[in-house]
């Protein structure tokens, strides 16, 4: 039941990245030479809904319903310099591959197979973290 | 109705289904947050034996994992029922803009077919630079704690400073990268 549920979700995402174009390459690219709206519109427009759904979800105690626990939305760790020096990171791959990890499923599912090569590496990028995680400013 | 969903989706339909997405993994008990799948997958391939950043129940995680498998189907669904055309309708500047960087196809395909037609199997370039892209995102996904769902969408609506900071690296790398690395790499 809780696989058909999440299943189900993840068929929602993968139709909405590929019809809102956002798991499009060339998207990407305008949006960093701002030529066009669109992709701000799209992260502007998830951003205030969702911060009106989070707030409600909050204000209102909201249980989950497979579970009937308080639904908790934990608070990020403090901090900026990972939040930055990651961010710089993810952002030149971002520019490069035109893909970020949720569109990345949905890429592959549209055919796009040489999607396969950035999964694969981006999968090789995160266990090359995973060594090196002692080691980095945090 | 279907005509609507059978075009591009706009913006201010796009954003709001995002947030349902959101909304149903928080209603669900979960959190939206994407790149955590790769962290797991390098649990699962066994590529992180004995390096205590891969040691975790990634058994917990396989709701996540489905949430992906359920991505990839979403994307063969809307590519192949829910399209009548695959040309993105980017603006003729970014058009004109990329031909002159031998990207033929802009605005007339989905995906470059340079980087993701099935010519780029034999083109090393190629391979090489979406090597050197999904190193980058899945090394600073993981770094940052979080990609464009994690951080962007989940993190901003929860008015989370740090998702802030990491949404301003995000913007801050694309654009140095787009504006002066990119024309040397297609």
């Amino acid at each position: 039941m809780r696989t058909i549920i999440y299943f189900s979700i993840g068929i929602l995402f993968g139709i909405t990245m590929f019809k809102s174009e956002a798991a499009s390459w060339f998207r990407i690219y305008e949006m960093f030479q701002f030529q066009s709206f669109h992709m701000y519109g799209i992260i502007g427009s998830a951003l205030a809904c969702g911060a009106i759904i989070t707030y409600l979800l909050k204000r209102f105690q909201v249980k989950s319903i497979l579970d009937g626990e308080t639904i908790s939305i934990k608070d990020k760790e403090k901090g900026w310099k990972r939040y930055l020096f990651g961010g710089l990171f993810f952002g030149f791959g971002w520019a490069i591959s035109g893909a970020c990890p949720g569109p990345m499923f949905t890429t592959l599912g549209a055919g796009f197979v040489p999607i396969l090569i950035v999964i694969v590496s981006a999968t090789f990028g995160t266990f090359v973290y995973g060594l090196m995680q002692k080691k980095l400013p945090h | 109705m279907i005509e609507f969903l059978m075009q591009p989706w706009p913006w201010y339909f796009s954003g709001p289904m995002i947030a349902l997405v959101m909304f149903l993994l928080l209603w669900t008990g979960k959190t939206f947050g994407m790149s955590s799948n790769l962290r797991t997958l390098c649990a699962v391939s066994g590529l992180g034996k004995n390096i205590s950043f891969f040691e975790f129940d990634w058994k917990a995680q396989r709701w996540n994992l489905t949430v992906a498998a359920g991505a990839v189907v979403g994307g063969f669904i809307a590519a192949h029922f829910l399209s009548t055309s695959s040309a993105v309708d980017i603006s003729l500047e970014t058009v004109s803009q990329l031909q002159q960087m031998g990207i033929a196809d802009a605005g007339a395909a989905y995906m470059p077919e340079k980087l993701y037609g099935l010519s780029a199997f034999t083109n090393t370039k190629s391979i090489l630079v979406l090597s050197l892209g999904g190193f980058l995102v899945g090394f600073g996904a993981r770094y940052a704690g979080g990609c464009t769902s994690g951080h962007a969408i989940s993190g901003l609506s929860n008015f989370q400073l740090p998702s802030l900071i990491a949404v301003i690296g995000f913007f801050a790398g694309g654009l140095l990268v787009n504006h002066f690395l990119l024309k040397f790499l297609l």
